[in-house]
Order: structure tokens, then sequence, then C-alpha cells
């Protein structure tokens, strides 16, 4: 299945060490592809149907009040893109801080299983990575990143 | 192309198909399931009337939406107006491809069609759409594209309620996306596998190695992430209708609404299928080795046995949904960021220091005296953090310890 099509492989044809070994095969992906245009065809045909129907069978009755911004039936004030609290953007960084600390314990969670003999290693590797993190992760607490008010 | 590709892409085409419609089916139903439920848990009659026991609802409600009037307030973006529930949509859908729900299915063909020439498969086809390299990271990674649909399409309906639903929903999903991926790493410690078919294959070695067992502070933290990843109850911040109307799908009417919802559902199913598989088994049954001998009896009765476990927790959803009510968004952040993540490492390094131990030191031999092991190891971790660390303010929610004079039931006069 490899090497059947070479668009979609980048497979080491032989010799080397690593004979038959695939660098990036992307028949796996094939099916993906498939769902893909199935859900993209899904989704125009939704939202088109509705917009045809209703423009064909629906009625439509613009009126300024239906198409002004739902405020509970107030009059609207100001615009809606008004300033908002800065703490949104400080989970966004941190979401981004922890979730590289994350992706980067997948390899060594996967290495430790594998690796038997080097374990005590890669613990010691993962708990001097986990203390700095967790002198970072204490600054942040202290600072009052994470405390809503 | 060679007949054994050709085979392939047929088998993926079929499969893709398959699995669609029964998404899309399980999704439409799930919705009638969901008010089931809700008429059972309030004792009050439920959708009734369309067909026999108002099973046609779905049909009807999106027959409904789809002739509804379409309204997109004044100030909205439109691009990002319409794009946002297509994206939702979208990303939702195309995650469970890779969730495997049975046993391989033998297949064997050699055929040649008129014009598409000849196509040959052998042996078993995986039941899933694909079985990818990157295994559960794909799920991962592809359930961080749906933040994006919630957050435009509350920031381009130029409404306040819109935007701030859309904003909370974006902190809340991002934070718990943290709590989530800490929460799996265990499961990575364990198994040393990030494909799917890896996960359920260690998890058939015995009679108790569901890794709900070995890993139940992981499994604990995944399933409440879940919940607050899908915005279900407790977790339902960015849609409190007694504070934000409806969130961030506030100005959205017609189908785009309902692709808001079909995508919200298939998150629900989505998270049920991974606990299901990460931590339960998946399509395993438990105490027999007869489901893994292949063959097409085991294939349609370990895709019932899945389909079971992943309705128990899509019902349970729905049960948490009438019997929790709802947190303080300054309390699910502490949730999230003070208790998950720190708990989600410190549970790690444990789990690590654990393995190191039971296959070192303490030489286990057989998976199931691993797996033991490392359940007893669990056990401390357990009745720390339900016992010590909670004392039943956070766990047991809302609980009002009443004075000993007032629990006393009142007599009768």
């Amino acid at each position: 299945m490899t090497s059947v099509w070479p668009l979609l492989t980048l497979c080491r044809a032989s010799a080397q060490p690593l004979s038959g070994w695939c660098v990036l095969n992307l028949t796996p992906y094939i099916p993906i592809l498939f769902m893909l245009a199935i859900v993209v065809i899904t989704a125009v045909a939704m939202l088109g149907l509705s917009h045809g129907l209703g423009l064909l069978i629906g009625t439509r009755h613009k009126t300024p009040v239906k198409q002004s911004p739902y405020e509970s039936g107030m009059p609207v004030l100001g615009d809606a893109r008004e300033r908002f609290s800065v703490k949104f953007y400080l989970v966004a960084m941190l979401f981004i801080l922890f979730d590289i600390e994350t992706v980067f314990m997948m390899p060594w969670a996967v290495a430790f299983q594998q690796m038997v003999a080097d374990r005590l290693f890669l613990l010691v590797e993962m708990l001097v990575f986990v203390f700095i993190l967790a002198i970072g992760y204490l600054y942040v607490w202290k600072r009052g990143a994470l405390q809503w008010d | 192309m060679t007949p054994e590709l050709k085979g392939f892409v047929l088998v993926a085409v079929v499969k893709t198909a398959a699995v669609f419609t029964f998404l899309m089916l399980l999704v439409a139903y799930s919705t009638l399931l969901e008010r089931w439920i809700a008429s059972w848990m309030q004792d009050r009659i439920g959708p009734n009337r369309a067909g026999p026991k108002g099973l046609f609802q779905p049909i009807a409600d999106g027959l409904k939406n789809l002739l509804k009037e379409e309204v997109i307030p004044d100030g909205a973006n439109k691009v990002f107006f319409v794009i946002a529930p297509a994206i939702s949509l979208m990303a939702a859908l195309i995650i469970p491809l890779t969730i495997p729900w049975a046993a391989p299915i033998p297949l064997e063909f050699d055929m040649t069609l008129p014009v598409l020439g000849r196509f040959v498969h052998h042996g078993a086809t995986p039941a899933t759409v694909t079985v990818l390299p990157i295994g559960f990271l794909w799920v991962l990674a592809i359930s961080s594209v749906g933040v994006y649909g919630i957050a435009l399409g509350g920031w381009a309906s130029n409404n306040k309620y819109s935007l701030l639903g859309g904003l909370r929903a974006t902190a809340q999903m991002v934070s718990y996306e943290v709590a989530m991926g800490l929460s799996v790493i265990p499961v990575l410690l364990l198994v040393g596998n990030v494909s799917f078919v890896e996960i359920v294959s260690v998890q058939q070695q015995g009679p108790f190695s569901w890794l709900a067992l070995p890993l139940a502070l992981s499994a604990f933290i995944f399933l409440v992430s879940g919940f607050a990843e899908t915005n279900r109850v407790p977790f339902d911040m960015p849609e409190a209708e007694s504070e934000l109307v409806a969130g961030y799908h506030t100005e959205y009417s017609a189908m785009k609404f309902s692709a808001f919802m079909i995508g919200e559902f298939t998150g629900m199913v989505t998270i049920s299928m991974m606990f299901v598989t990460l931590f339960l088994g998946g399509w395993d049954i438990p105490f027999t080795h007869w489901d893994e001998a292949g063959g097409m009896l085991q294939v349609v009765a370990t895709a019932g046995v899945f389909f079971v476990k992943m309705l128990f927790f899509l019902f349970l959803f729905m049960w948490i949904r009438w019997t929790l009510p709802r947190f303080r968004y300054d309390q699910l952040m502490a949730l999230g960021w003070k208790i998950f993540i720190p708990m989600g490492l410190a549970y790690i390094l444990y789990i690590a220091v654990a393995l190191w131990l039971v296959d070192g030191p303490l030489g286990a031999a057989s998976t199931a005296l691993r797996f033991g092991l490392l359940f007893l190891f669990n056990i401390p971790v357990l009745v720390l953090v339900f016992r010590v660390l909670d004392r039943g303010r956070l766990i047991r929610g809302v609980s009002v310890h009443l004075p000993a004079s007032a629990s006393r039931p009142a007599r009768a006069v």
C-alpha cells in the first residue's frame, strides 16, 4: 500500500538501516479527504438550501426593529464590539504556553513506555521540566492571572 | 492505481458514507432523546405529535429550520456570520473518523467493474474510517478548530450577548483543552502509542484492564473536561440563558442555528466515543476473548457493545443536565486552571513513578498484575482528591450542610 502512490508517500526504497520505513505515508489520510468533501458539501447544501428555500417559499419582511441586534427589547445602545476584559487575552496566552507543555509531554510519554531501560533518566528529566513549569505556574497564580473577580 | 489501492479507496468511500450517515442520524435522534429524557425527568409529556411517540420530530425540526426566515442583524459581518456555523459543523463532523467502533471487519473481494477496472481487497479492514498514525492527536487537534466557529459567530453577530458568550466559550474551551490534554498523557504512558487501535488492544488483555481503573483520576478529569469542552451543563456558561439570552448563537436563526446545534451534539457524541475508547475498552466485550477472534458475528456484537457504552455517556450528558445547577464563571475557570491543571501534572508524574516502580523494582510480569498494582497506586490518590482535598465542596456540588436540628424530620402534629 505504501509505494503504490508516489504522490502521497515519501518512503525510503531500501538500503540504509531504515529499509522500508516510511518517512511520511499519507495513504491513511485519503479517507479524510472524502469525509472533508462530504462535510463541506453538507454544510454548503444545508446553509444554501435554507437560504434558497427561504427566498422561494418563506416570508421575508425586513423591518428596522427586526434587523437590529437583540438587546432584550430595549433600543440598541452603541456598538457591540466594545472593549472587554483583558482577562480573556491572558487566558489565551496562558493557553498557548500550557498547551505547548502538553504537546511536549506527549512524545515523552510514548518514549517512556518504549525505552524501558532509560526510565529513571526520563523520569528525572520530566521532574526537572515540571519543576521549572511549576515555578512559572506559581508566579502566574501569585500575580493573579488566574483570578476572576 | 493498482487494484489494491482501488480496493482500499472503494472500502474507504463506503465506510466514510456509512459513518457520516450514522453520525447524522445519531445526532438527529439524540436531540429527540434529550427532549424525551427532559420530559421524563420533569414528569411531563415530551414531544409526541410528529409520528408515533414523536419519532419524526427531528425530521420535522429539520424541515422547519430549513423554511424559517433568516435574519442577519444590521452591522453584522455577513461573511463571518455565515461561515461560523459552517466551521462549527464541519470541524465537529470530521473528528469521529478515527475512532474504532468494532472489531476489524473481514473483507475479501476481487472484482472487475466495467469502466473502473479491477478492485482487490484482502484480509480485514479496521472498523473505523481510517487508522491515522497520529491516532487521537487528530481528535485533540481538530477539536480546537471548533473554537473558531464559536468565537467568530459570537464576534460577527454585532450583539453584546453574542460577543460575551463567544468570549466565554472560547476561554472555557481553551482552558479545558489543556486539562483534557494533560489527562490523556497517562494513557500514553501506559500504552506507549497514540493509535486508537493500540489503545483498545491493550485494554483487551485481561478482565480488569480497562484503563478507567489503573488511571482513575485521568478518566475523571477527562470526563469533566469533556463536559466543559462541549459547553454542557454544569458548564454551559456560554449559553447561560439567565445572563446571556442564548450566548454566541443569540442572533442565529434557521439552518445556521441548526448547524451550531449539530456541532454541539456531535461534540457530545465524540466525547462519549473518546471516553469509551480511551478508558472503557472501546469495543471490547469484558470477560471474554471471543470478540477478538474476528468474523462477522464478532463485528456486529462488538459494534453493539460500543454503541451501548456510548449511549450510556450520551444519557449521562442529559442526566447531568437536569441534575446539577450551573457553575459561576470564576468557579469554572478556577476549576480548570487551579485544580485540574496542577492535578493533571502531578498525576502524570505520579503515574510515571508508579510505572517505573511496577516495571522495575516490583517487576510485575503479567498485564493483569501491572494494572492491578497501578490501581492500588490509585487508591491513595483518589482518597486524597475526593476525601481530603475536596471535602465535599466541589465534587459534590452545592450541597448545603444543614445544622443537626434542621435535618431532623418534622414531627407530625
